[in-house]
């Protein structure tokens, strides 16, 4: 579309679109060089508030809280994936008494933020019902619920979009209902829907940095603590960019992955391809948002 | 019952804390995410490559980590002195803008064609071809999953509440202290957001079966 707005550029047009060129390196270098001049002005890139990164203790804290990231990342991508799928065949029932019920929860946590859930989960009952939550539990139980209900979207929608023939030469054959779900309709809506799902994914792995906030020891928490060391030179900044590296290359990866599959099924194109779902929607979030996500 | 009424003053500024953090965040992302659209779509390759850049990184870090940065770390590049709650808008603004951004701009790609090379035909100029005939017919893919896009952003207000930042998160604190029961109070923010977001859900869902395209 975008190549189609514009005719190949004239003699006018190619000096002004080389003046906007120009223009717009100039302004955008001259806010990235104001940022850097400020990095260099406070003495962010000097060797003392880098030190810390040769500890091998610290060395070996980052990545033991890289390691308690991934693993509330696995535990809850894994459980959200099996919530989105009962979920999902709940909403897709035919009985009222399952499906009404199934489409209330699937609202409710979709609405709540997952800040307020984590927060309800860990502090609400701790303090109120006595029940103690490890913070591990609180952040993956928050994390599953959420994205347990995005996920049972993506795959009600994932069936819808199959064509109908489908559903109907199953009945034909003699299937009855669960068969024609579980043999014929959920397999092909899950390879259609794999980019959109992974993509969630990315967003399960954003958010996990949500523990922050209830002290769960990953890698934002143990960036705070590192950072506020008087002895290191307090690098809070320097532990930031870190993290952020590491975050967005894991990130990257996965949503590197979403995109190649999203190309190999685009390539293939034997099945039916559901109606266009941004990869990386934002389901949140959260943070990230899907809805984010945060 | 009791934890509502008796905190109903605390309540209220919460969550008006919440709505301006929103509204701010919404017109400031509204903005940028259009200006990063235009960037991404225009002749220039340096703007282009900025604009792709910028958005794939920002649609892959935490907004937790964005937030982290503003609160601490920003304070120590003592370029300005803004208040919790200004960074806590620039936070919002900068990483919402990458998702409006790619709504824009995947709206614009849903118009067929075959309308810009009619408009090009006829001898419409770059501006006329978007003013009258892609923007209008991309407003009804881009609104809906704009709104989802603002239904987000409202619920990753929360975050802010971790960075002493006065918002419906934080009510909990307060009513520790107080000595009140967290569960309960926790269960009327829930109950609050619901109130905030089931409208804006509904009017997405009711634009969605209004304006979808039959492909």
């Amino acid at each position: 579309m975008t190549a189609v707005l514009y005719d190949a550029p004239g003699p006018r047009a190619l000096v002004r679109n080389r003046m906007l060129g120009v223009g717009g390196t100039l302004i955008l270098a001259a806010i990235i060089g104001f940022v850097l001049y400020r990095f260099i002005a406070t003495g962010q890139f000097e060797p003392r508030l880098w030190s810390w990164i040769t500890y091998k203790v610290i060395q070996i804290t980052l990545l033991q809280a890289l390691l308690a990231t991934l693993q509330a990342f696995a535990l809850a991508a894994v459980l959200s994936l099996v919530v989105g799928a009962v979920f999902a065949a709940g909403r897709l029932s035919d009985h009222a008494w399952v499906s009404r019920p199934a489409t209330a929860i699937v609202e409710f946590f979709r609405a709540v933020p997952l800040v307020v859930l984590i927060f309800i989960i860990y502090f609400g009952m701790s303090r109120s019902l006595g029940i103690t939550v490890s913070t591990f539990t609180a952040l993956v139980a928050g994390l599953t619920l959420y994205n347990g209900s995005v996920l049972a979207e993506v795959f009600r929608a994932g069936v819808n979009a199959l064509p109908t023939g489908q559903r109907e030469a199953a009945y034909a054959l003699g299937m009855r209902k669960t068969q024609v779900m579980t043999n014929v309709l959920l397999p092909q809506a899950l390879r259609n829907m794999l980019p959109t799902i992974i993509s969630q994914l990315v967003v399960v792995l954003k958010d996990t940095a949500l523990g922050f906030l209830i002290l769960y020891p990953e890698l934002l928490y143990q960036a705070r603590t590192l950072g506020s060391q008087g002895q290191l030179g307090s690098p809070i900044l320097q532990v930031a960019m870190v993290i952020a590296v590491i975050y967005i290359a894991m990130c990257l990866l996965l949503s590197a992955f979403a995109n190649y599959l999203e190309r190999r099924s685009r390539r293939s194109g034997k099945a039916a391809k559901p109606a266009a779902v941004a990869p990386g929607d934002p389901e949140l979030a959260t943070a990230g948002a899907p809805d984010t996500k945060a | 019952m009791n934890v509502l009424l008796d905190n109903l003053p605390l309540y209220a500024t919460a969550f008006w804390g919440t709505i301006q953090l929103f509204v701010l965040a919404a017109i400031g992302s509204l903005i940028l995410g259009l200006v990063l659209a235009g960037m991404r779509v225009s002749p220039v390759p340096i703007l282009r490559s900025f604009g792709a850049g910028y958005v794939n990184i920002v649609r892959n870090t935490p907004l937790t980590l964005v937030f982290f940065f503003f609160a601490f770390a920003y304070p120590r590049l003592e370029i300005l002195d803004l208040s919790f709650f200004a960074r806590a808008c620039c936070a919002l603004t900068l990483y919402t803008a990458a998702f409006v951004c790619e709504v824009i701009r995947s709206g614009v790609n849903t118009v067929p064609v075959g309308q810009a090379e009619a408009s090009r035909a006829l001898g419409f100029t770059f501006g006329q071809t978007l003013g009258e005939v892609i923007l209008p017919q991309a407003v009804r893919s881009v609104v809906p999953p704009l709104t989802n896009v603002m239904i987000a952003l409202l619920k990753n207000t929360t975050i802010a509440a971790g960075f002493s930042v006065a918002e419906a998160g934080g009510i909990y604190q307060n009513l520790s202290e107080r000595g009140y029961d967290v569960l309960v109070g926790l269960l009327w923010v829930a109950v609050g957001f619901l109130i905030l977001v089931i409208p804006l859900t509904l009017l997405q869902r009711g634009l969605e079966r209004r304006w979808s395209v039959a492909r």
